[in-house]
């Protein structure tokens, strides 16, 4: 509860401060993004399966993020950036669909 | 059997007992980083929707750069064939515009020259009165020739209409529809006022009337007082009439009298008939001359 509160929150938030994001940041955000909603879905069905830890989620969270902005990073470095930026969406974006189907079966059986 | 029905149950429990606020340090971290991510989800949106280069890698940029670049030489190429076609094209209508007016003009003097068209300038009035009717063909012949020697461009001789002796000449006819005119009309007689009036072009031919009583030119028996009105410099081909022993002189000499009146503009109205020729065709190399 306290986490969709605060999602609401931040959702408000980022609307009304309507903030500009900085120079070097722009090529992570996105797929920070991308990497911490991976981590949230991650979390939903660790409840669902009644395996969820905080400590677990707190760590995955932030590690995900930083990976994929490392990832990000290294490709930028190698001159593949936009490649591998696309790849680690893709991948992200498998898991997410995968956790997606779990969440649904836990909550429609089907 | 109830381990395999207690999740199923409990999906939904357990999502609200998870979420059932308590005041872990976990809890509140889990919070703080799901805030994050809805505000980072947003911000992020809002900066993919704005600006759309901005968040664009130098390599895309260059990529975009030159493809934009290679667009803009096709266009400036293709802007230069066009252009090119436009100059040649409306090139093409000048020409052909000054073509036209060039053969217009062209029409124009072979039309004086040929004598189907009015013209104006200015010139001299030839009037000769001839009550004995001494002044022969060759007379007026004579006075053509100095005319057209003096420079004139366009000539016509206007006479009398022949008193009642039509009927020997080609002309009968259109003597007879332009009816009897007065017989001693003035020597000022306006040109195409009384009387027959003949436009002089290069085939022009003066022939005695047979019973002299006038002069036959082009098929038409016109009678004395004579007119003749030419075109030209009227200093040069009044001079030209004058000279000793010239066509006044030889008039007077006949008995005759010729009046030369200079004019700043005199109308020569009219017109020759042109007929086709029935044999002479023009040649293949003299039809580029001219």
């Amino acid at each position: 509860m306290i986490a969709a509160i605060a999602l609401a929150v931040g959702v408000v938030l980022g609307v009304i401060l309507h903030p500009t994001v900085p120079v070097g940041l722009q090529p992570y955000l996105p797929i920070a993004v991308v990497a911490a909603l991976d981590a949230v879905f991650g979390a939903i069905r660790a409840i669902l399966d009644g395996i969820f830890d905080d400590k677990v989620f707190v760590v995955s969270f932030i590690a995900n993020v930083l990976v994929a902005a490392l990832i990000v990073f290294l490709g930028d470095q190698l001159g593949v950036g936009s490649q591998l930026s696309t790849a680690v969406v893709v991948v992200l974006g498998i898991r997410i669909f995968s956790n997606a189907a779990a969440i649904r079966r836990h909550l429609f059986r089907a | 059997m109830t381990d395999e029905q207690q999740p199923r149950k409990s999906g939904l429990r357990l999502l609200l007992d998870a979420g059932r606020p308590r005041a872990t340090r976990a809890q509140v971290i889990g919070g703080l980083l799901c805030g994050l991510l809805g505000f980072a989800l947003v911000t992020q949106v809002h900066s993919a929707t704005g600006l759309g280069f901005t968040t664009a890698r130098q390599s895309d940029l260059v990529d975009i750069l030159d493809s934009l670049s290679a667009r803009s030489d096709q266009l400036r190429a293709q802007i230069a064939a066009e252009q090119a076609s436009l100059a040649k094209l409306t090139g093409g209508t000048d020409q052909t515009e000054a073509a036209l007016e060039e053969a217009q003009q062209r029409v124009a003097t072979l039309q004086i020259l040929a004598g189907t068209a009015a013209a104006t300038g200015p010139g001299i009035d030839l009037q000769i009165t001839d009550p004995q009717h001494q002044v022969a063909a060759d007379d007026l012949l004579e006075a053509l020739e100095e005319l057209r020697d003096a420079g004139a461009e366009a000539i016509q001789i206007t006479g009398s209409a022949a008193a009642a002796t039509t009927g020997t000449t080609t002309g009968a006819g259109t003597s007879a529809s332009a009816g009897p005119a007065s017989g001693g009309a003035a020597p000022t007689a306006a040109p195409g006022a009384s009387g027959h009036v003949v436009r002089l072009v290069a085939n022009s031919y003066f022939v005695d009337a047979p019973d002299r009583s006038g002069i036959v030119v082009d098929g038409v028996l016109l009678a004395p007082p004579y007119d003749i009105v030419a075109i030209g410099d009227p200093h040069t081909m009044s001079t030209a009439m004058g000279i000793p022993g010239g066509v006044l002189d030889t008039l007077t000499a006949k008995g005759a009298r010729g009046t030369v009146i200079t004019h700043d503009a005199v109308q020569v109205t009219a017109l020759h008939q042109v007929t086709a020729p029935q044999y002479a065709r023009p040649a293949p190399a003299a039809s580029s001359a001219g």
